[in-house]
């Protein structure tokens, strides 16, 4: 039995030092530390101390190279039964947790939106309890309604990740963004980070803009002002409105997917002109400093917000290396939350 | 001939004015007499212990649910649920299923208040046919058979030529029509209002322009008509400003708001709240209090509950999902009385609000303690301190964001017609 440190006010940690790159981490044992995270649950990014941000990007570091091993299989969250349930179509998120779970010994069972009982218009409480029924340790959820995951998770014992729902939040996304970041620059404070494109239906931006104001980064977003939500700048972030403006001396350029239905004349008017004023290309990227990274949360839209030389730049674009640190980063959310105790007193 | 005195009450009436300990006599369901020391010649004592006596509450924009969503609400639960909140007469939506756009239905809400015997209930009748915002309904025959007033309930007339002509025939007739204040468009989608916080949630929002949009463009036809127009469950600074620019105009404009948007901003949406989503939305705190203001100086003539009851399958979903309102008769009375306990505006305007100044609108026979008058009452105790029990209501649903609330002010006794109709435990006999 491990011994866990207690969530009290004086663990924050400092904010990670800049590093020399690549980092070369520690081959994970069964020694290691046991991984701090003071929540039931992971709803969303905020709410989150830096020192927690910092706790889970450290375990995910470690886990980077563990995945690039032959044998990737451990044995800590082995007896563990982890349900991904996404009420919203993806292969690339649930694929990565999926990965994330067995890799790290735990039974990973997955259900979608056309799971029976569900077409047959159980409601999203009925689901919950049905499945909770089950005793699964930690359910990773996905719904096309903010909100939802937070409502589900008031009704079940187990652990509840939160992966993206509706507008709200996708805290994983952020944070395999902040490690691919931190492995890249060595660093997240002080960086001057551009957000681009339909910030309004992003729970990717909602969750970057969190986490990287938690930790001492700056933030820009950069949309038409119909993809931008009301009252953006009082999340703490500078609002433009021109690529050359918004990309001028940033570090890291972000761009986030354009839902295709929302291209044609309901939030702008047509493909060609998103692309001309807000796609990013080589041109625009001139404006960002020299070694600025290129980073996409996917799939990308390739000629409508990125154009397909700078997406696949293999000096700046990072596109690739997020999926990566995706799984590690999901491997390290579900170890601190699958070995939570299930007897700690429901949250509220 | 049944006859009751009503002593030691403090005598409330908007209306005159009147705030004085004093007596009242009711005999056949009329109030016969009001003074000091009235003669007693065999009637019925009710000694009110000092307490409030004010004329009962007419409620003017409640949703019953019957016909048609009786595991919602019955008429018979909102009439025992208004009657301890003090109410004795209420208005009925007409997005009941079918729909009251037919004379037969405006004639058996009639029958069902009388068989229920609690609060009065009436009803407005659909303005337009079905609620479908296009054909005008037979507003002559349905106000000659009780319809109050024409409105298309929580659906917005959102047709300029539609309201015109609906606003130009009632005037025939001299009848009023009710509007919800909302540009549907604007408001498409939208869960909570446009903001920092809808933004943070990730929550489709309503720009409160969208009400006094339609409230601007619903005055030009006012202009234009001269109907006799009320703005229902007004929520916005904006709004409570074109409203109060109307009346100094000399327009035949009234308006209403609603507890929630002057006891709560939209902050109550907190966690994804749903007992916190109605429509119109919960509002900036600008915006409650601009509210506040308009109810103090008179601009917004009256407090309605917009009792909205939803069961537990409409609100336990997803907030997007989750469908909008709150139950308010049993809350209607305390919530409006923090207007007078904590932003100090006077008792006798917040009774106006809820009973004078409604029934004027609808022109009922109700709301003033005059000889002659229904013996409709409320006699509460101003002061009492009590925690609202969503578990304590007699409503058949839970579905209010006040639950635990610390409120000041408590019915004791409500009468309709001389007749007792609730008397909390514990009060006075």
């Amino acid at each position: 039995m491990r011994h866990r440190r207690l969530p009290t006010g004086e663990t924050r940690l400092p904010l990670p030092e800049p590093r020399l790159l690549p980092i070369v981490p520690a081959l994970m044992t069964a020694q290691s530390a046991s991984l701090a995270f003071p929540h039931r649950h992971l709803l969303g990014i905020e709410g989150l101390s830096p020192a927690d941000i910092t706790a889970l990007l450290d375990r995910s570091e470690t886990y980077i190279a563990h995945n690039r091993q032959a044998d990737k299989k451990q044995s800590l969250l082995r007896g563990r039964t982890i349900i991904n349930l996404f009420f919203e179509s993806s292969t690339r998120t649930r694929t990565s947790f999926e990965l994330a779970g067995k890799r790290l010994g735990g039974d990973v069972i997955n259900m979608s939106a056309q799971w029976s009982s569900i077409k047959k218009g159980e409601t999203l409480i009925d689901t919950a309890m049905t499945l909770n029924a089950m005793h699964p340790d930690v359910l990773i959820v996905r719904h096309p309604e903010s909100g939802a995951v937070q409502l589900l998770s008031e009704k079940v014992d187990c652990a509840v990740i939160n992966a993206g729902d509706g507008m709200h939040e996708h805290p994983t996304q952020a944070l395999l963004d902040a490690l691919t970041i931190r492995l890249r620059k060595g660093r997240l404070q002080g960086l001057l980070v551009a957000i681009c494109g339909d910030v309004a239906h992003s729970r990717v931006a909602r969750s970057n803009i969190q986490l990287l104001n938690t930790m001492g980064a700056r933030v820009r977003v950069v949309a038409p002002r119909t993809l931008l939500p009301a009252e953006v700048e009082r999340l703490g972030v500078e609002v433009f409105h021109d690529m050359a403006q918004g990309l001028k001396g940033v570090d890291i350029v972000m761009m986030l997917r354009l839902q295709l239905e929302r291209m044609q004349g309901s939030f702008v008017p047509s493909l060609r002109e998103y692309f001309r004023f807000f796609g990013l290309d080589s041109k625009k990227l001139e404006a960002a400093k020299p070694d600025a990274l290129i980073m996409h949360p996917g799939p990308m839209n390739r000629g409508v917000e990125i154009d397909t030389e700078v997406a696949d730049d293999i000096d700046r674009s990072v596109i690739r290396q997020q999926v990566e640190i995706g799984v590690a980063v999901r491997m390290a959310c579900l170890e601190a939350l699958g070995e939570t105790p299930r007897n700690i007193a429901p949250a509220k | 001939m049944t006859r009751t005195l009503f002593t030691h009450a403090r005598l409330l009436d908007p209306a005159s004015r009147l705030d004085r300990e004093g007596e009242i006599l009711v005999s056949e369901g009329s109030i016969a007499a009001i003074g000091e020391q009235l003669p007693r010649d065999g009637a019925e004592i009710v000694d009110c212990g000092g307490h409030c006596l004010a004329p009962g509450l007419v409620d003017m924009r409640v949703q019953l649910r019957e016909p048609g969503d009786e595991h919602q609400e019955t008429m018979a639960t909102a009439g025992a649920a208004a009657a301890a909140g003090g109410i004795t007469t209420m208005v009925a939506l007409p997005n009941t299923d079918p729909i009251i756009d037919e004379f037969a239905l405006v004639e058996f809400v009639a029958r069902r208040s009388r068989d229920i015997g609690l609060t009065r209930i009436r009803t407005y009748a659909a303005a337009t046919k079905g609620l479908r915002g296009k054909e005008l309904t037979e507003m002559g025959l349905l106000a000659g058979a009780g319809a109050l007033g024409f409105t298309d309930g929580i659906t917005a007339i959102a047709d300029a030529v539609v309201m015109r002509r609906a606003l130009a025939y009632a005037t025939n007739f001299d009848l009023l029509v009710m509007q919800h204040p909302e540009e549907p468009r604007l408001a498409e989608g939208g869960a909570m209002t446009e903001g920092e916080i809808a933004t943070r949630l990730g929550l489709p929002g309503i720009n409160p322009a969208a009400e006094v949009m339609m409230i601007e463009r619903d005055l030009r036809l006012v202009e234009i008509t001269g109907g006799r127009y009320h703005a229902a469950h007004v929520s916005t600074a904006e709004a409570v400003e074109a409203i109060r620019r109307a009346k100094a105009n000399g327009l035949r404009v009234t308006c209403d708001t609603a507890p929630p948007y002057f006891a709560l901003n939209e902050t109550a949406v907190g966690e994804y709240r749903t007992f916190a989503k109605v429509s119109p939305p919960l509002r900036s705190e600008e915006d409650r209090r601009a509210v506040v203001e308009g109810l103090r100086d008179g601009t917004i003539d009256a407090i309605a509950s917009d009792h909205a009851p939803q069961d537990q399958e409409s609100k336990r979903l997803p907030f997007p999902s989750a469908a909008s309102g709150m139950v308010g008769l049993e809350t209607l009375l305390p919530l409006a009385l923090e207007l007078h306990h904590s932003a100090g505006v006077p008792l006798l305007r917040v009774l106006a609000a809820l009973s004078h100044r409604p029934a004027e609108i609808l022109r009922l026979p109700a709301g003033k303690l005059a000889v002659g008058m229904p013996a409709d009452f409320a006699i509460f105790d101003l002061d009492r301190p009590w925690r609202i029990d969503v578990n304590a209501f007699h409503s058949k649903c839970r579905n209010s964001p006040f639950d635990g609330r610390p409120t000041q002010g408590r019915v004791l006794r409500t009468i309709v017609a001389g007749r007792t109709i609730y008397a909390d435990s514990g009060a006075a006999s």
